[in-house]
């Protein structure tokens, strides 16, 4: 089974990479399993200086998933240059560098001095959990287009644009992304969910709103990217709520060519090493010989292959 | 820390809400210092295991004893396992109470409800130590009390509940004022305000608190369980850095 993938600025060894803000930098989880095993690793988002993020409780469940506030905690691009990424790069994975700002000159600024010791960046128009910044640049075209432009000007390596499901329209952002130069798209963030406490009559997330991730928001996220694939030309890396292959097959066959496993990391530290092992027998089960072979699937000419019977 | 399906030795309920939990597997073997903890997968429709703090345990049974409350749904889960099932736990996780005792030292261990349970293995240790232990427990009421028999061979208990139901009427923080020597050293575990009042009242003594909050991934991935610290960094994270803080480490509020 061959299940390497060929996107813009990486080469995966297999399409299945941890989503950034649920993996940290990776030295957690290198004590689990050796990091080399996973397609790439997309880093926790970037700031042009640290962040110190929301107050607690930052983390709630929902039916089929949970909501998060971190808001954007990390130690500013300068520190994860120096004592993150020497790390990483030990490992032997690719990298990708998520990149978030509150304002445009703080996205370049990231993007300006990280791009040169990454793979990739993922470009973070999307986070709903911060003041300034973030989900702003997700909901307008015109500024995702402009700060998709500014910053792969100054990236030294391809820019995937990570969009948000908080859009009345996701193929107009698609788009816009596309036309700022974007080389490929993220899909999806999470979806802006709140969560009251009766016992306290107020949100239970010190920072109100949340973002919903899991399985709750996986068919919203195959939907976006359904939509998205017959009108763009490049690729997309599909993630929401992934826990099984045959979940991840789902994503190909919409139109992901590659995936990132996020909040199962909470619940199985080892999840994305058990779907990288078991990835080869379930594309075979669906009739595929490689990754590259499902991803659209869902859009092509129905051939008769396996168990698919059109 | 290891990832490992425990087999549910016992499981019974000691007070209103309160279950203590008994667990057999070789994760026992990592454990390091008390008040380190688990990370318990309660169900398979949960994405947040729920961190609860480790009682006590025997390296020659390979158990952990564990003590929790049953507050919503993830714990109500929990209450359904019985004696034989398996439970997916990930640990020991955290770092836990420094054992530091001389011969005769005088320390006092403060704990508030379900914040007790993590101070019982550290009694024992501190006791064949040679520490005088003075262990002041705070609860609700007479019928939320624990483990109060199980502190006296180790020390001189003394209980408060806030409607004097059982030992003194008031909080851990009255039965601190009403002690009548000074001490070395204390270690408490509790909710956030109780810990930073008794900080408060004991001002420069060396002391030891162990935090709660809600965790994500509860290995310090995730940055969900952080409380502000006074180092250049700014923070700590309570499920890998704690949950146990020297007492000037950290900004309660």
């Amino acid at each position: 089974m061959n299940t390497v993938v060929h996107l813009p600025g990486l080469s995966l060894k297999n399409p299945i990479m941890p989503a950034s803000g649920c993996f940290g930098f990776g030295r957690e989880y290198a004590r689990f399993y050796p990091l080399a095993d996973l397609g790439a690793v997309i880093m926790k988002a970037a700031t042009g200086e640290k962040r110190y993020g929301n107050p607690t409780p930052r983390v709630a469940e929902a039916a089929g998933g949970m909501l998060n506030a971190i808001g954007l905690q990390n130690p500013g691009v300068d520190s994860i240059i120096r004592e993150e990424i020497p790390f990483l790069k030990a490992q032997q994975v690719p990298i990708i560098a998520n990149v978030a700002g509150s304002t445009v000159e703080e996205y370049v600024e990231v993007a300006e001095k990280i791009s040169s010791h990454v793979d990739a960046l993922e470009l973070n128009i999307s986070c709903p959990n911060v003041k300034e910044g973030g989900v702003q640049f997700g909901m307008d075209p015109v500024l995702a287009e402009d700060v998709t432009r500014k910053v792969v000007q100054v990236s030294s390596v391809p820019v995937y644009v990570k969009l948000s499901p908080n859009v009345s329209d996701i193929v107009v952002m698609a788009r816009a992304a596309e036309r700022g130069g974007a080389s490929g798209l993220s899909m999806i963030n999470t979806l802006t969910a709140m969560r009251v406490d009766p016992s306290s009559r107020k949100p239970t997330l010190s920072n109100g709103t949340g973002g919903l991730s899991g399985a709750a928001l996986k068919p919203v996220s195959i939907r976006m990217i359904h939509q998205v694939y017959p009108e763009v030309g490049i690729p997309i890396i599909g993630m929401g709520g992934i826990e099984t292959t045959a979940d991840i097959v789902e994503y190909l066959l919409a139109g992901a060519s590659a995936v990132a496993v996020g909040s199962a990391n909470f619940k199985n530290p080892f999840i994305c090493r058990e779907l990288i092992e078991e990835l080869p027998d379930t594309l075979k089960h669906y009739g595929f010989q490689s990754v590259e072979e499902a991803v659209g699937g869902a859009h092509r000419e129905r051939v008769e292959t396996g168990l698919f019977r059109p | 820390m290891i990832r490992e399906d425990l087999e549910v030795v016992n499981h019974t309920l000691l007070a209103v809400d309160t279950y203590e939990l008994i667990l057999r597997g070789r994760l026992v073997r990592d454990i390091k210092q008390p008040g380190q903890f688990v990370h318990i997968r309660t169900s398979a429709d949960e994405y947040l295991r729920r961190p609860v703090s480790i009682s006590d345990y025997s390296m020659e049974e390979e158990t952990i004893t564990l003590l929790y409350k049953m507050i919503g749904k993830g714990t109500k889960a929990l209450t359904n396992y019985q004696a034989g099932d398996t439970l997916d736990v990930l640990g020991p996780g955290g770092r836990g109470f420094p054992v530091k005792a001389l011969p005769g030292e005088r320390i006092l261990l403060t704990g508030g409800g379900i914040g007790v349970p993590p101070l019982y293995r550290l009694a024992r240790e501190l006791f064949e130590k040679g520490a005088e232990l003075t262990i002041i427990l705070g609860f609700q009421s007479v019928d939320h009390a624990f483990l109060r028999e199980e502190f006296q061979q180790y020390g001189e208990v003394r209980v408060m509940t806030n409607d004097g139901s059982s030992g003194n009427k008031g909080y851990v923080t009255d039965g601190i004022a009403q002690m009548a020597a000074p001490i070395d050293r204390y270690y408490t575990c509790g909710p956030t305000p109780m810990l930073k009042a008794v900080v408060q009242q004991l001002g420069d003594t060396e002391g030891y608190i162990s935090m709660e909050e809600r965790m994500g991934c509860g290995i310090g991935a995730c940055f969900a369980c952080v409380v502000p610290s006074h180092d250049e960094k700014g923070y700590k994270r309570i499920c890998c850095d704690g949950p146990v803080f020297h007492h000037k480490e950290v900004v309660l509020s």
